[in-house]
């Protein structure tokens, strides 16, 4: 895991337009947006920014475009809360606020030269993305690389035309799951812990990133220790409430961290303590 | 295939590790290679189990029979994996209507052949009945998880 | 903050705490202080030296506070009451910024609320170590944060400490290090966990004057201005043996050993049980904590929907929103509220900034509705370590 890195603006957002929009599944869709003339686009896979739609609010978005295009900043959102609704109706063109990137990242540099176990649930997925544009990007310094993504069902699934290109080119290898099929569905049934037995890693040198639902974590690592992965080796993000994204307000306190600036990728042993404790 | 191709799937198989030797061999001798073409039915649900499946390749898709909505899959099973529970437990019916993905490939053995064997000898009962719990209690803790509904 | 130290302390007659007053103003400052208000000391605009509490002083105890009259006409003659300095460093709610649309787009303004240059009188040493907790908090943060409004208000301070002399009913500043004499700046041997603790000028109250010793440039030119006799060694023995009688007589007492560690391993602790079925989760504690420093923001609109703002409010860890996210809260129980609050100040803040949370100024546990003591909390959980709850 890579530490922060300096913010110029840690309470003023800049104001950013909408370059384009895409409309990902029911009730997530994509924003790119151009990134604030100052500050570039670079950011590390796993941060965040924080968004905020004019009069409505802020709300953290992971980024999950390609780290190494340059281009857009890529935000995949939910619409659950009134400010990622609000976020729902943009268009491109129109604009709004955005502070970061903020917090830790994934842990490229620690995984190069070993197999990298993608585990992911959900909207989970969205934050790991940039990770498999990296990989694929620097192909040849990764061992085996393996994406197990569960969803609640096809039509949640996100990215699917994406990922099974990218299993169609044989760079990865691609285990998609569903709580719940329909007739086109061809792939797996059943939680993604089902799929670890397909997957192909070795687990002595693996090391696994996981993000999703909190039980959704807790199970899959208990899969990786089953084989051996041991915490040291285990990534997870996680989601806590956030407003300052500075380590100011103190909402996002999980025990001595702040999610937003020592998250909110943590290595899995460091936050473990905490994590374990209900209600922490 | 040969006794020594079986030998050598049960030693790669999740489901046998940890089989004694001699359990190995008496195992070896019931077991009969299979091969599934895509959509085949390896199962029907309500119909008299007599197989019990390795799963060495390949996908089954593990589903009901609904009056709405035709056959619902539940769950899918997969290369390393084992199909079926309803040969050990009686009236020895499947749950499930179980149908090839892909082309599968594995080892069947037949029921009441395998149900004799443990009855005659508890030792390979006993490991038999151990792995299987793990499974179940495995498809259990899932379908437990996925009744939470967590990515709603 | 590493003026030069001033050789001795000064004397000055309490005929002339007016004049240090004036001089305050007439350098451009805001003097607040402690002034009586709705039947409590609270800290608000001191024009002259009769708007102190003068001959007051504050009986405290759990979940109790009254004023009343001292037998003297001490100027400090009372412990600490309900308002904290933070207020002025960390404002109960504060305008971030301003956006505007204009046309198809809109612009963002920060807030343009300048905080003024203020003088800080009767800082107690427990605030001081306070005022340093937070500034641990919001001024270059792991190196690369700083709250905007907090670092120029904290720049613009004056800090006038003023030691207590009266141990309060409920605070415990001999436990946590932080009082009540207050420690020369620049002396070494105040150890990292206390934090810095920089004063302008530090007085203590005899009954006839104050001895002032001068923490920095800036105090100097004032005291300068003043032309200030030195104080008598008499007098400074006075004033010494005074507050080492406030630290005798302080009551309550808070064994700090391993404290982070004895909390971090205890979030079990069936103590947590009985604590939640007390506590109101009324934030209080949090309200009047000079080191809390949770806040929320709320983003607004006017009629036109064409100016918004952003308002940022103090917020409390025992507020139901506080920790909730989509689809679930982390918290939801009192118990894990409460837990969260006293882990935080007593164990996960050394952690974090290095420092204990808690300066022992003891207003969680006067200003509790039911009179939850931490002191006694920690105690009882110190003596039932490892006790698990059963579930």
């Amino acid at each position: 895991m890579e530490g922060p890195r300096a913010c110029p603006t840690p309470v003023k957002p800049a104001v950013v337009r909408v370059r384009d929009y895409r409309r990902e599944t029911h009730d997530t869709f994509t924003l790119v947006l151009d990134p604030p003339a100052t500050g570039g686009a670079a950011f590390r896979p796993g941060q965040f920014n924080m968004l905020y739609v004019f009069g409505v609010g802020e709300a953290p978005i992971s980024l999950s475009g390609d780290p190494g295009e340059g281009g857009g900043w890529v935000h995949t959102i939910r619409a659950v809360g009134a400010v990622t609704r609000a976020l729902a109706r943009l268009r491109p063109g129109d604009v709004l606020g955005l502070r970061g990137p903020y917090g830790s990242s994934w842990p490229l540099e620690n995984a190069r030269g070993r197999d990298v176990v993608l585990v992911s649930g959900g909207i989970g997925l969205a934050p790991l993305r940039p990770v498999l544009y990296h990989l694929r990007r620097h192909r040849a310094e990764y061992g085996k690389i393996a994406l197990l993504y569960g969803a609640r069902s096809p039509a949640d699934a996100l990215y699917l035309d994406e990922l099974r290109a990218w299993r169609a080119a044989g760079e990865l290898q691609v285990l998609l799951t569903v709580d719940r099929g329909d007739p086109s569905w061809t792939e797996s049934l059943g939680l993604v812990t089902a799929l670890f037995d397909r997957a192909d890693f070795a687990p002595d040198r693996a090391v696994g990133l996981i993000c999703g639902p909190e039980i959704m974590m807790r199970f899959t690592q208990r899969e990786f220790a089953k084989r051996g992965v041991a915490d040291e080796r285990l990534y997870v993000s996680l989601e806590r409430n956030m407003h300052c994204a500075v380590g100011f307000c103190g909402h996002c306190q999980l025990g001595p961290s702040f999610v937003c600036m020592d998250g909110p990728v943590f290595r899995y042993d460091r936050i473990r303590t905490f994590f374990e404790i209900r209600e922490a | 295939m040969t006794e020594q191709g079986i030998l050598g799937v049960f030693a790669g198989h999740k489901f046998l590790s940890g089989l004694s030797e001699r359990h190995r061999l008496l195992l070896a001798a019931g077991a009969r290679p299979f091969t599934a073409a895509p959509n085949q039915l390896l199962a029907k649900e309500g119909d008299t189990a007599r197989c019990f499946y390795l799963i060495q390749s390949g996908h089954v898709s593990l589903g009901m029979h609904t009056p709405d909505r035709g056959v619902v899959p539940i769950h899918t099973v997969g290369p390393g994996e084992e199909v079926g529970w309803s040969w050990l437990v009686p009236p020895h019916r499947w749950q499930f209507d179980c149908r090839a993905v892909d082309e599968v490939h594995g080892l069947a053995f037949d029921a009441e052949w395998l149900r004799e064997k443990c009855e005659l000898d508890h030792e390979l009962g006993y490991h038999l009945l151990k792995q299987l719990i793990g499974v179940l209690a495995n498809r259990l803790a899932a379908t437990r998880v996925q009744l939470l509904d967590l990515y709603k | 903050m590493t003026e030069p130290r001033a050789a001795n302390p000064l004397f000055l007659p309490k005929s002339r705490l007016d004049d240090l007053i004036g001089q305050l103003a007439a350098a451009g400052f805001e003097v607040v202080g402690p002034r009586l208000e709705q039947q409590a000391i609270v800290y608000g605009p001191i024009r002259s030296a009769s708007d102190l509490p003068i001959g007051w002083t504050d009986l405290q105890g759990p979940g109790s506070y009254r004023l009343q009259r001292r037998g003297d006409e001490a100027y400090f003659g009372y412990v600490v009451g309900p308002h904290s300095w933070k207020k002025y460093l960390f404002p109960p709610t504060l305008t971030l910024w301003h956006a505007r649309r204009t046309g198809d787009t809109f612009t963002i303004e920060e807030s343009n609320d300048e905080p003024p240059r203020r003088a800080l009188l009767g800082v107690r040493g427990c605030e001081l170590h306070a005022i340093a907790v937070q500034d641990r908090v919001f001024l270059n943060r792991a190196g690369q944060f700083t709250d905007p409004f907090y670092a120029k208000a904290r720049q613009r301070l004056f800090l006038i400490a003023v030691e207590c002399e009266t141990a309060g009913g409920t605070c415990f500043c001999t436990s946590m290090g932080t009082g009540p004499q207050i420690d020369d700046p620049l002396d070494a041997h105040s150890a990292p966990r206390r934090g810095r603790h920089a004063y302008d000028l530090a007085l203590t109250e005899l009954d006839d004057g104050f001895v002032v010793r001068v923490g920095s440039a800036a105090g100097q030119d004032l005291v300068a201005r003043l032309g200030l006799a030195a104080a008598a060694p008499e007098q400074i023995a006075e004033g010494r043996r005074r507050v080492a009688a406030a630290a005798q007589a302080m009551g309550r007492w808070l064994d700090t050993t391993d404290l982070r560690q004895l909390l971090h391993r205890n979030q079990e602790h069936p103590r947590w049980d009985a604590v939640a079925d007390r506590c109101l989760s009324c934030t209080n504690c949090t309200m009047v904590c000079p080191t809390c420093f949770c806040s929320s923001v709320a983003d607004v609109t006017d009629l036109s929907l064409e100016n918004a703002q952003r308002v940022r409010k103090w917020d409390s860890c025992f507020n139901p929103e506080f920790a909730k996210v989509h689809g679930g809260d982390f918290r939801p129980s009192i118990r894990a509220r409460y837990r969260q609050w006293l882990t935080h100040k007593f164990a996960s803040w050394y952690d974090q900034f290095d420092v204990s949370g808690c300066v022992g100024c003891g207003r969680c546990i006067t200003w509790c509705p039911v009179g939850i003591d931490v002191t006694e909390e920690i105690n009882a959980i110190r003596a039932a370590d490892g006790q698990r709850r059963l579930d």
